[in-house]
């Protein structure tokens, strides 16, 4: 077995258009040209029985349900991997509900591709898209200027679009952005570099990806172990065993290191950390291990262990930024479930401070309704306090879900401010 | 590539997000079961599973979904995979199902009962009173599987409905139910053939032995390989012959093709995998039969 293939690392990217922009024909080259599609996948998208005319972009056709009901489900994952990395693409349609899809598919990324047609130039959409992948703390942008081939004036075009688009991206925080010029009709710098577009000394799309160095997400300084379940069992000869099973979701956590117990405060040690059978010194994220603390103490799921020189934040009231991802509209009467790392607890929203327009990036601080995409900035009053860190600072344990409590539905996305 | 000393390897981190998965489940539903089908992935959850709870035992049963059309060698894997492991197995029969007269065998030439799994499935799934059931699906598989959910809502009839998905956001994991709903878990979503492999290696995990090149008496039809068998109806022109196979995939027997192969030991089967140029779900059967054949057995309550 090549060790190779076993220590690359993966790198989940999020790939943001319309059908217009020539997304599923990017990644139908993406995947094609990288070799990637087996010979029955490679039949399937011939335009027609032995034509040599293949239709990349009918890779990322939608299922059945989709073309009848004229729905889009939100997100598809595809894989793919070269000798450099191993890559999840995840597609993220981007006409109906795109905020709705944006959101969900980027939260599971580290990178984001998006599609500008240069025959069309930057449109609202483009700066929604970016302003969305700045909100969700993505810190590695591309912007692909695809149909580069259709323009005349190649490089001024580029350059144009190139300009325009870093002026609106100085309002924002992505620190990593880069810009390709392409056709991925053609496959010009999608995986290899084009001869065509000599004029752009940069790298193909892919070549990029592949040697990103990522700016971790990770954060290794707050150390947060949300409790999801106790883990019991009785051995043989020694005391029943209880352990405290879940994910390290930042920081890191040394065995014998002192720690303290929300919510009841208590401080104790940490005896061991176990990776399934085995004992590990150290566990970070996103290690999934089971703790055992010294002494006995009542700690069940939903609770978390921390340290005490750098605790989180207890709040029963928040302020946050939320993506609305539902159609029903909310009063102050509307309970929500709110889920925030493995807790759950009942919430209100307070009071609408302001909805932002993401054309713009102005505050309307007039709000009628809050409605489906919509971002705006809440005061919530929970039930019971949540242990939370500012998202900016620390994804996993800044981020949130609204849970309409009638529905059960998944309503909206929150970010601790 | 990463700029901090606190990375894991790609297959120890995919190994953590399904134990979180399995641990998330296990919590927030009230009656769970692990699906086992004798095929790798349930084999490489069943791992995980084991690993998730330890040192408890694994907090649910195995529920295998019986055929009857069935190797040998998968039942004796399953059996002795349940004794290890010390959980309980409950066998939901499609023979039974058929007996009740709740669905009506197939007959001709390409007969399988692998479509009639479905409402055994839901007859064992209230029967138990079961609100999760644990696939071993991955994302990778198919069309209808890429925009699967981690927790996949199933409506009181077991039916998979695009429109009833929620959107699912960073690790958070909506499991909150309406009564006689229930949920398919796929902890194994971002996973690949070649991990599920690969990770087989590393942990040096024990399959059946159909997965490795050995000698079999097969037949040929429309250019697949299938194993002779007394429940697969063979044609006058089919002739059997033995030649040295293995599988891909391992199902129900009147679904699952075989592929000339002499990958004999772990390391030539992942080899083989780099180059081959069919994809996985090339090999059943089950998915040929339209061009949405998996999709519209998911939305009738399948896996």
């Amino acid at each position: 077995m090549e060790t190779r293939q076993l220590q690359a690392d993966q790198l989940r990217f999020a790939v943001i258009g319309s059908v217009d922009d020539g997304k599923s024909t990017l990644i139908g080259r993406l995947f094609y040209d990288t070799h990637s599609l087996v010979q029955d996948q490679i039949e399937s998208l011939r335009t027609e029985k032995n034509s040599s005319e293949l239709n990349l972009a009918h890779l990322t056709d939608g299922l059945k349900d989709e073309r009848e009901q004229g729905i889009t489900i939100d997100v598809a994952y595809r894989f793919f991997s070269t000798e450099k990395r191993k890559f999840i693409v995840v597609d993220c349609p981007g006409h109906i509900e795109y905020t709705r899809n944006m959101v969900t598919g980027v939260s599971h990324c580290n990178a984001a591709v998006i599609l500008i047609d240069a025959t069309r130039g930057i449109r609202t959409q483009t700066k929604r898209h970016a302003f969305i992948t700045s909100l969700m703390g993505v810190k590695h942008l591309v912007v692909c200027v695809n149909k580069i081939d259709l323009v005349s004036d190649k490089e001024k075009v580029f350059e144009d679009i190139k300009n325009n688009f870093t002026t609106f991206m100085s309002q924002l925080s992505i620190p990593d952005v880069t810009f390709i010029p392409m056709s991925a009709l053609n496959g010009d710098n999608v995986v290899e570099k084009s001869e065509r577009i000599s004029w752009y000394k940069g790298t193909s799309l892919l070549q990029h990806l592949e040697n990103l160095f990522l700016v971790t997400d990770d954060n290794h300084k707050d150390c947060r172990f949300p409790v999801q379940r106790v883990i019991r069992a009785n051995g043989a000869s020694k005391e029943p065993f209880r352990g405290y099973a879940g994910s390290v979701e930042s920081g890191v956590f040394k065995k014998g290191d002192e720690v303290l117990l929300l919510p009841s405060q208590f401080k104790t040690h940490i005896s061991e950390i176990f990776q399934y059978q085995n004992t590990v010194e150290e566990a970070f994220t996103p290690m999934s291990v089971v703790m055992t603390l010294e002494g006995d103490f009542e700690l069940s799921r939903g609770d978390m262990i921390v340290k005490q020189n750098n605790p989180p934040q207890i709040a029963k009231e928040l302020d946050l930024m939320v993506c609305w991802l539902n159609q029903k509209a909310f009063n102050q009467e509307t309970r929500f479930i709110l889920k925030h790392t493995t807790k759950e607890t009942q919430a209100y929203v307070e009071e609408v401070l302001y909805k932002l327009n993401i054309e713009t990036l102005k505050k309307e601080e007039e709000v009628r309704s809050v409605e489906m995409n919509d971002i705006v900035r809440l005061k919530v009053q929970c039930a019971e306090p949540l242990f939370v860190d500012k998202y900016k600072t620390n994804k996993n344990t800044g981020a949130l879900i609204f849970i309409d409590s009638k529905t059960n539905e998944t309503v909206g996305a929150g970010f601790v401010l | 590539m990463l700029n901090s000393p606190y990375t894991l390897d790609y297959l120890t981190a995919l190994e953590s997000e399904s134990i979180h998965i399995l641990r998330e489940a296990a919590s927030v539903f009230s009656k769970s079961c692990l699906l086992f089908s004798g095929g790798k992935d349930s084999i490489v959850m069943s791992h995980l599973a084991y690993r998730a709870f330890w040192p408890a035992k694994i907090p649910f049963s195995f529920l295998h979904i019986d055929t009857g059309h069935n190797f040998d060698e998968t039942i004796a894997f399953r059996d002795y995979l349940v004794g290890e492991l010390q959980v309980n197995l409950i066998v939901a029969s499609v023979e039974e199902s058929i007996k009740r007269g709740d669905v009506i065998e197939e007959s001709g030439v390409n007969a399988s009962r692998n479509s009639l799994q479905s409402i055994t499935l839901m007859t064992a799934i209230r029967e138990n009173a079961f609100d999760c059931c644990f696939g071993g699906g991955r994302r990778d598989e198919e069309k209808a599987r890429a925009k699967e959910r981690v927790f996949s809502h199933r409506d009181a009839f077991g039916q998979w409905k695009p429109k009833n998905q929620r959107p699912e956001l960073w690790k958070l994991l909506n499991g909150n139910k309406k009564f006689g709903e229930n949920f398919r878990v796929f902890p194994l979503s971002n996973w690949t053939e070649l991990d599920i492999w690969n990770y087989i290696a590393k942990e040096k995990i024990e399959v059946p032995s159909l997965y490795y090149a050995h000698k079999r008496d097969v037949f040929q039809r429309d250019g697949s390989l299938y194993a002779a068998h007394e429940c697969v109806k063979r044609l006058d022109d089919e002739f059997v012959e033995k030649r040295e196979v293995r599988f891909r995939t391992i199902g129900d027997i009147t679904c699952t093709s075989a592929v000339e192969s002499s990958a004999d030991n772990i390391e030539k089967v992942i080899n083989e995998l780099k180059h081959s140029s069919h994809s996985e779900r090339g090999f059943r059967m089950d998915d040929k039969r339209s061009d949405s054949a998996l999709e519209d057995r998911k939305r009738q309550g399948y896996f």
